[in-house]
C-alpha cells in the first residue's frame, strides 16, 4: 500500500527508513541522483538509466502526472525511485494518469519521505554505489544478502538489454537522407529530432554487424545513448571502427560519444558520481559560446589521453564546472560526438544545433 | 570577453523613496551591484534620495550623492567627477526613466558617459505596449488580442471589438498603476478614464482578459556573447487577474511539465535576444492556458526587477552582483558561481526545496480604499519561506507574516460561515489563502473552490491534506497521545506548536515539551544553488524536520541579530539598514554575526553580509531552536523594529541574554502606566492620559483629560487605528471599532495638544554617557504621525530653552530606563497661556527608530555601528570621536503611495500612511523648497 513502510539500504551499510510508493516489492541497482526540477517522466523512461536507482533532488514528484507522449521509451527504465514527496494527486488536464498507477503498471518500486539531500551529500562524498529498496522485506540483514549479489556497474554491459530486438524504421520513405541509428538504448526524442530534419532512420539492434549496415548505403550513422560501461562493449567498439572506415558523417550522443572515443583508442573511466541533471554548463570551444545541457552519464572520456592524441582527435566541448570532455571531433573524418543530450527531453534546447550540423553534413 | 578596462568609474542610480511597486529590493540590487563593481577596483558613485537605504552608506560605495533623482543632480555629479559609465538597471523604473531623460537631454553624450547594462531601445520597446505586441507576434509568439487607445472614444471602440472581461493597462506606469480588470460594460467608462489619466502619455492598452490562466515568471541573465541562462522560474499560485506582486508565488514551478517549461524557456530566450543588445538581467512573464497549455507573453522587463531579489534569495544566485559584472564586459563563463566558489556562474540554479513568497498588505492603513486584489499592486512588503515540502514552505510563510496568525489556519481566527467565505473567494483580498483553507475545512468541494479562484487543483489538494491532518490530530487528547511518526509528519508540513496546541486545546508548552522529548527538532539545510551536487561554502540556511543537520555551530562567540520581517507601513527598509550595520559592527568586534530574517527584499539577507544567515520566520518557535543550536552570547532586538522587540519578553523568560537595554527597560517604555509614573517621578511633563478596557471607561477618561483626545489601541505599529476625536459620540464609535478589530486589547486615551510643535531626539546611551545623535523638528504640527511628517535636522524654530529641556529629558530618561544602546524620544512643544514653551514627552522607543539612518546619513557619522558596539559592550561612547558633517539643514520628506488606492482618504493624522522617505539638503531657511513645505504645514492635518 502506498504510504507503508519501506527501506533503502546502501552498499556501505547506510540505511534509511521511508514510505512505500509504486509497486510493493524489492529492487536494486546503482544509486545515482538527478538534479532536474522538471521532466521526471522523461528521466524515468530514459534507457540510459537502466540498472540504476534514481534519487530525485526535486522535492515534489508526481505533481503533473504522466503523459504517454512524454515517455522517452516504451517503459520505465529506472530500477527504482527515491524521492522526498511522492504525490499521486496530480494536476494537468492533458495528462493521462497519475504516477502511482504508472509505477504499478511498470512494476517500479519507490521509497519516499526520505532526507534525499542527505543521501545526495552521502553519494557526493562516498561516490556511486549499489543500493537496494524494499517495501516487502524490512529485515536489513536479509536485504544486505540480496544487495551483495547485485553486480557492480563498472564492467557491466547493459546496452543489449535495452536495445531494440529487431530493426525498425521511422520517417518518410521519400526522406532526403537515410541514417542508420545504432540503438544502445536510444531516447525517442533523438529519433524525432532526426526525422523532423528530413531523415529516414533505420534503428538497428546494438549487436548488428557493421557489414549488414554498410551494404544498405546510408548517408550517415548515428550512435545512440545507452546504459552501462562503454569499455565492456567490445562488439560495439568494433562496429564503430568498421563504420568509421566508410568516411560518412557520424554523430554520437552520450554512450555513443564514449564508443566513438574508444573506437579511436581514447579510453573511458568511471566517474565518482557522474553528471545527471538539466543545468550543466558546456562551452563550445569552436564558437566560444556556451550552452546549458541535459546530462546523464556515469562514465567519461579520458581527458589526459585525449590531449596526447590531439593530432587525431579534437576536443570541441568542455564542461565549465569540472572541465571534463563534453564533445569531440575525429580529425579528417565527419565523425563527431557529445557527452550530453542535445535532444534534451528533459532539459534545455540550447544544443539542438548539433542535429542541424549532423544533417547538414549528410549532403 | 573579459572586463572592459576602459571603465574605471561607474555611477549607479538608485530607486528613490519606497513606494508600492518599487520597494527595498532595489536597495538590495543597488548595494550588490556596487560591491560587485568595487571588488573589480572600479570607483563607484551612487545617487539616491532615499536615506533609509544601505546602498547610500559609505561602506557600500566610494562616493554617495544623497540628491533628488533629477537630471540637474546628475549634471552636478558629472561636473564634479569623471564618470566613465552609468548603470541604470539597478534602481527600477525610476532609475531607468531618469537615465532616459538624461539621454534625451544629451547629458551622457556631453560628459562622455557610456550607458551600460541596458539598451534604451529595448526599454522603449518593452514599455510601448503596441510595438511590443507586434514584436512578439513577429517572433511567432502569442499575445492577448488588444488595441491601443489614446482617447476615450478609441477606448470604447476597442472594448466593443474585444468584449468583456477585458483589461485596461496604462502605458509607462509602475506596478500596474491605474490598471484594472473590467468585467462588464457598466464599469468600463470609469476604468478607462482612470487608465488614461494614469498614463503620462495618456495611452492605455485595452486587452482581452485571460482570467484564470496560470501565470509564470522567468528570471534571465544574458552576457554580451549572447549567452542566456534562466536563474529562476516562479509559478504564481494566484492565477492571472491578480498582479504578480500581490500573488503568492512558488518556486520551483509545482505544476509544470518539462515539455511545457522548455517551450517557455525557449520563448523567453528568443524574446530577450530579440530585444536589443545588452548584458544584464531580465524578467519575462507568461500566462498559460491550463487546458491547452497555450503560452502567452505578458511582459518583459529588460532590467533587474522586483522579482530579481526574490529569485536571488530563492536560488542563492546573486543576480545583481553577476548582472553588474556582465555590464562591465565579463561573460558568464568567465565568472564563478559565488556560492560554490568552484563551479561556473554559467549555469541554471536548481532547488531541492520549495520557496513560497507571500505578499504583505496594509489595507488597514488605507481607509476608503477597495480591499480587493487585482491588476494593480497593493502589497507593501513580502516574506519568503523555505521548506522541504510545499506545505511546510506555505505555513512558514504564514508564520513569517506577523499578522497574528500561527500558520495556515488552525488558530482561533478562522471563518466559519461558508457564505462569507465563498464570497471572499470570489472577490480576492489579502486573506484569500486563509479562506481557501477555511472553505476546505468546512467541506466545500475542491471543484467549487477551483471555479471561484482558479487556483490550480494541485495546490488545493495539498491544502486539503492539512484539513485531514487536523481531523486526525483532534482525536488525541494530550500531547503524549500523538504518535511519533504522525507528530513528525505534522511538523514536516509546517505546523507550529501553537497550531497543534490550539487544535488540541492544550498549552503550547505541553506540545513543545513532548515534541522535544520525542527528538523532533529542526535540522538546517543549506541553500546552495545546486541541490547539493557540489560542495558550497556559503552559510545560508533554512530549517526543516529531517535527519541530517548541515548547520554546524562554530566555537566562536556569536551574536544573533533579529530582523524586522516583512516591510509594512511604519516598519520598513530603515530597519534593514540598522541590521546590516549591526552585523558589521558585531563582526568588527570579533564575534560571529548571525542574522535571522524572512524578508527577501533586504540586504541583511544577502548571502555574504552576515557570517551566517538563517532565512527563517522571525517567529518564536523557529527563533528558539536557532538559539538552542547556536548558543549565542546574546540576541540583539533593538535593530529589527517592533518585530524583534516583541520577542524580548519571551527571550527573557527563557533566560536568553538580550544585548543592550534589558527587557525591563523595554517594557517600562512600552507600558503606558509604568512609563507615566516614571515621568512623574522625574518631573518630566507628559500629556494627560488614561487607559480603558470598554467604551464607558473610555468616555470617562476622555472627559477627565478633556477633548480633543488621541485614541489608540496599545501595542501597535505606526499609529495603527490611532485617531483624534472631538466628542463622546466619535469616541464611542471609534473605541467600538478598535475592540471589534482587536479584541482583548486596551485603549489609550491621551490629551491632544492642539497647535503644538513636535520634535524628536535619537540618542545612544552606554549606561554612563548619553550622546544625542540629533534633534529633529517636525514641520507639520503635532497630530500628524512622525513617520508622515517632514522633519528638519537640526531644529529651526525652537528656542535654546526648549532644546536644552529636550536634551535634559533625554539624558534623564536614558538613565532612568537604563538604556544600553539606542533610544528615540518624541516631544510636543506647546506654548502655554503665559507664553512659555512647555516641553512634553509623548513617547520613548528604546530601539533603533525610523530616523536613525536619516541622522547617520545627514551627519555622515556611523551611529548604528557605534550603537551596536555599545549594546554588545565592546565599547563605551568615550571610545569614539564624532565628526559631524552636516552643513545647513537636512529634511526628511515622507513619500506616499496614494495613487495605488483610488478613493482613499489622503488626509494625514496620527496613523502613518507613508511608504517611504527622501532626504533633501538645504543651505538655509530661505530655500524655496522648505518655504513651500512650511507654508503648507497645517493643511493636511485631519483625524
Amino acid at each position: 500500500m502506498i504510504g507503508g513502510k519501506a527501506i533503502l539500504l546502501l552498499d556501505d551499510g547506510t540505511y534509511f527508513e521511508g514510505k512505500a510508493g509504486g509497486l510493493i516489492g524489492t529492487t536494486s541497482g546503482e544509486i545515482c541522483f538527478n538534479t532536474g526540477m522538471t521532466g521526471y517522466q522523461e528521466i524515468f523512461t530514459d534507457p540510459s538509466y537502466y540498472g540504476q536507482v534514481l534519487v530525485a533532488t526535486n522535492v515534489h514528484i508526481g505533481n503533473y502526472g504522466t503523459k504517454d507522449e512524454d515517455a522517452e521509451s516504451e517503459s520505465v527504465q529506472i530500477s527504482g525511485l527515491i524521492c522526498k514527496n511522492f504525490t499521486d494527486l496530480y494536476s494537468r488536464p492533458l495528462a493521462d494518469q497519475g504516477i502511482q498507477k504508472y509505477f504499478e503498471d511498470n512494476s517500479i518500486v519507490c521509497i519516499y519521505g526520505l532526507d534525499t539531500r542527505a543521501i545526495v551529500r552521502h553519494i557526493r562524498s562516498k561516490g556511486a554505489m549499489n543500493c537496494i529498496i524494499s517495501s516487502e522485506e524490512l529485515d536489513v540483514d536479509k536485504l544486505k544478502e540480496k544487495l551483495a549479489k547485485v553486480p557492480n556497474m563498472e564492467g557491466l554491459e547493459l546496452a543489449s538489454k535495452v536495445s531494440t530486438k529487431e530493426m525498425y524504421s521511422l520517417g518518410d520513405d521519400e526522406a532526403k537522407y537515410n541514417v542508420a541509428v545504432m540503438d544502445f538504448g536510444t531516447k525517442k526524442n533523438i529519433l524525432r529530432n532526426l526525422v523532423s530534419r528530413g531523415c529516414k532512420v533505420d534503428v538497428y539492434p546494438a549487436d548488428t554487424a557493421a557489414e549488414d549496415i554498410i551494404e544498405k548505403k546510408y548517408d550517415g550513422f548515428f550512435l545512440s545513448n545507452g546504459p552501462g560501461d562503454p569499455s565492456s562493449m567490445d562488439y560495439a567498439i568494433e562496429t564503430v571502427k568498421v563504420l568509421m572506415k566508410e568516411k560518412k558523417p557520424m554523430f554520437g550522443i552520450c554512450l555513443g560519444h564514449q564508443l566513438l572515443a574508444l573506437a579511436n583508442n581514447i579510453p573511458t573511466y568511471k566517474m565518482h558520481h557522474g553528471h545527471r541533471g538539466i543545468n550543466h554548463p558546456v562551452k563550445n570551444l569552436i564558437s566560444g559560446k556556451g550552452e546549458i545541457t541535459s546530462q546523464n552519464h556515469g562514465f567519461s572520456v579520458d581527458a589526459v589521453v585525449i590531449e596526447k592524441a590531439s593530432d587525431r582527435v579534437e576536443v570541441t566541448h568542455r564542461n565549465l564546472n569540472d572541465d571534463t570532455i563534453e564533445g569531440i571531433r575525429i580529425k579528417g573524418t565527419k565523425a563527431f560526438s557529445v557527452q550530453y543530450h542535445p535532444e534534451a527531453a528533459p532539459g534545455p534546447h540550447d544544443s539542438r544545433y548539433l542535429f542541424n550540423e549532423f544533417v547538414d553534413s549528410l549532403s | 570577453m573579459p572586463r572592459d578596462n576602459s571603465i574605471k568609474s561607474v555611477l549607479i542610480i538608485g530607486s528613490g523613496p519606497i513606494v508600492i511597486g518599487q520597494a527595498c529590493e532595489f536597495d538590495y540590487s543597488g548595494s550588490q551591484a556596487s560591491r560587485s563593481m568595487m571588488e573589480e577596483g572600479i570607483e563607484v558613485s551612487l545617487i539616491n534620495s532615499n536615506p533609509a537605504t544601505i546602498m547610500t552608506d559609505p561602506v557600500m560605495a566610494d562616493h554617495i550623492y544623497l540628491l533628488p533623482l533629477t537630471v540637474e543632480s546628475l549634471r552636478e555629479i558629472l561636473t564634479k567627477r569623471k564618470i566613465d559609465a552609468v548603470l541604470p538597471t539597478m534602481g527600477g523604473q525610476t532609475a531607468l526613466n531618469l537615465a532616459i531623460e538624461a539621454q534625451e537631454q544629451g547629458l551622457w553624450e556631453e560628459f562622455g558617459v557610456k550607458m551600460i547594462g541596458v539598451d534604451i531601445d529595448a526599454i522603449e520597446l518593452a514599455e510601448n505596449r503596441e510595438k511590443f505586441k507586434a514584436h512578439v507576434v513577429s517572433l511567432g509568439q502569442y499575445v492577448a488580442p488588444s488595441f491601443i487607445a489614446n482617447s476615450f472614444l478609441e477606448g470604447k471602440n476597442a472594448a466593443q471589438k474585444i468584449g468583456f472581461p477585458l483589461v485596461i493597462r496604462p502605458s509607462y506606469t509602475l506596478g500596474g498603476t491605474g490598471g484594472g480588470i473590467c468585467h462588464k460594460e457598466d464599469d468600463f467608462d470609469e476604468a478607462l478614464r482612470r487608465g488614461l489619466n494614469a498614463s503620462p502619455t495618456h495611452e492605455v492598452l485595452v486587452e482581452q482578459a485571460v482570467l484564470g490562466w496560470k501565470e509564470y515568471e522567468l528570471e534571465l541573465l544574458r552576457d554580451s556573447n549572447d549567452n542566456v541562462v534562466i536563474i529562476c522560474t516562479v509559478e504564481n499560485l494566484d492565477p492571472m487577474g491578480i498582479h504578480t506582486g500581490d500573488s503568492i508565488t512558488v518556486a520551483p514551478a509545482m505544476t509544470m511539465s518539462d515539455s511545457c517549461y522548455q517551450l517557455m524557456r525557449n520563448d523567453s530566450i528568443q524574446l530577450m535576444k530579440s530585444m536589443g543588445n545588452f548584458a544584464g538581467g531580465c524578467n519575462v512573464q507568461f500566462a498559460q492556458d491550463p487546458e491547452t497549455e497555450q503560452l502567452m507573453i505578458i511582459e518583459i522587463n529588460p532590467r533587474v526587477s522586483r522579482s530579481s531579489a526574490l529569485a536571488s534569495k530563492a536560488t542563492g544566485y546573486p543576480i545583481a552582483k553577476i548582472a553588474a559584472k556582465l555590464a562591465i564586459g565579463y561573460n558568464l563563463d568567465e565568472l564563478k558561481n559565488q556560492i560554490t566558489k568552484t563551479t561556473s556562474a554559467y549555469f541554471e540554479p536548481t532547488l531541492d526545496y520549495v520557496i513560497v513568497k507571500m505578499p504583505r498588505w496594509n489595507f488597514d492603513k488605507f481607509y476608503g480604499s477597495e480591499h480587493t486584489l487585482g491588476l494593480q499592486m497593493k502589497s507593501v512588503g513580502e516574506v519568503m519561506a523555505i521548506g522541504r515540502t510545499f506545505l511546510e514552505a506555505l505555513q512558514k510563510a504564514c508564520q513569517s507574516q506577523e499578522n497574528g496568525r500561527s500558520g495556515l489556519g488552525a488558530d482561533k481566527k478562522e471563518w466559519i460561515r461558508t457564505e462569507d467565505i465563498l464570497k471572499r473567494l470570489e472577490t480576492p483580498s489579502d486573506d484569500r489563502i486563509y479562506r481557501v483553507k477555511d472553505a476546505l475545512r468546512l467541506g466545500v468541494p475542491i471543484n467549487t473552490i477551483f471555479k471561484l479562484t482558479k487556483i490550480d487543483r494541485w495546490y488545493l489538494e495539498q491544502i486539503k491534506r492539512l484539513v485531514k491532518y487536523e481531523d486526525q490530530l483532534m482525536r488525541y487528547n494530550v500531547a503524549e497521545d500523538i504518535p511519533t511518526d504522525f507528530f513528525r509528519e505534522l511538523k514536516s508540513v509546517g505546523y507550529s506548536d501553537v497550531q497543534i496546541a490550539w487544535l488540541m486545546r492544550i498549552n503550547e508548552e505541553e506540545v513543545t515539551k513532548q515534541r522535544k522529548k520525542l527528538g523532533i527538532i529542526r535540522t538546517y539545510k543549506m541553500v546552495d544553488t545546486c541541490a547539493a551536487e557540489f560542495e558550497a561554502q556559503t552559510p545560508y540556511f533554512y530549517s526543516t524536520f529531517e535527519n541530517e543537520n548541515e548547520s554546524i555551530s562554530s566555537d566562536k562567540k556569536k551574536i544573533i541579530v533579529l530582523g524586522s520581517g516583512p516591510n509594512r507601513i511604519g516598519q520598513g527598509i530603515e530597519f534593514d539598514y540598522c541590521c546590516v550595520h549591526g552585523i558589521m559592527a558585531i563582526k568588527e568586534s570579533g564575534y560571529e554575526a548571525i542574522m535571522v530574517n524572512c524578508n527577501p527584499e533586504t540586504v541583511s539577507t544577502d548571502f555574504d553580509v552576515a557570517d551566517k544567515l538563517y532565512f527563517e520566520p522571525v517567529f518564536w518557535e523557529h527563533l528558539l531552536e536557532i538559539i538552542e543550536l547556536e548558543k549565542p552570547e546574546g540576541v540583539i532586538v533593538q535593530l529589527g523594529g517592533q518585530t524583534a522587540l516583541k520577542l524580548a519578553e519571551k527571550l527573557k523568560d527563557h533566560g536568553i541574554k538580550i544585548l543592550g537595554s534589558s527587557f525591563d527597560a523595554l517594557d517600562l517604555a512600552e507600558d503606558r502606566g509604568r512609563f507615566s509614573n516614571m515621568l512623574k517621578k522625574l518631573e518630566i511633563p507628559y500629556p494627560r492620559f488614561g487607559v480603558a478596557t470598554d467604551v464607558e471607561e473610555a468616555i470617562r477618561v476622555a472627559n477627565e483629560v478633556t477633548y480633543p483626545v488621541l485614541v489608540r489601541p496599545s501595542y501597535v505599529l505606526g499609529g495603527q487605528r490611532m485617531r483624534i476625536v472631538l466628542n463622546d459620540q466619535e469616541l464611542e464609535r471609534h473605541v467600538l471599532s478598535i475592540f471589534k478589530h482587536m479584541p482583548e486589547n486596551q485603549v489609550l486615551v491621551d490629551q491632544f495638544l492642539e497647535r503644538a510643535k513636535e520634535a524628536e531626539v535619537d540618542a545612544i546611551c552606554d549606561g554612563d554617557d548619553v550622546m544625542i545623535m540629533g534633534i529633529m523638528e517636525h514641520i507639520e504640527p503635532a497630530g500628524i504621525h512622525s513617520g508622515d511628517s517632514s522633519a528638519m535636522l537640526p531644529t529651526y524654530s525652537l528656542n535654546d530653552d526648549v532644546i536644552d529641556k529636550m536634551k535634559e529629558y533625554t539624558v534623564k530618561l536614558a538613565h532612568a530606563l537604563k538604556i544600553k544602546g539606542l533610544i528615540n524620544i518624541q516631544f510636543a512643544i506647546k506654548t502655554d497661556e503665559d507664553g512659555v514653551d512647555q516641553v512634553y514627552v509623548i513617547e520613548a522607543n528604546p530601539r533603533a527608530s525610523r530616523t536613525t539612518p536619516f541622522i547617520a546619513k545627514a551627519e555622515q557619522v556611523p551611529f548604528l555601528n557605534i550603537a551596536t558596539k555599545v549594546m554588545i559592550g565592546a565599547n563605551k561612547l568615550k571610545d569614539f570621536t564624532i565628526d559631524r558633517k552636516l552643513e545647513g539643514y537636512a529634511i526628511k520628506v515622507p513619500v506616499f503611495s496614494f495613487d495605488k488606492f483610488p478613493n482613499v482618504d489622503k488626509n494625514l493624522g496620527p496613523e502613518m500612511k507613508s511608504t517611504g522617505e527622501a532626504i533633501r539638503f538645504i543651505k538655509d531657511l530661505k530655500d524655496p523648497y522648505f518655504r513651500e513645505l512650511e507654508s503648507q504645514r497645517n493643511m493636511f492635518l485631519s483625524r
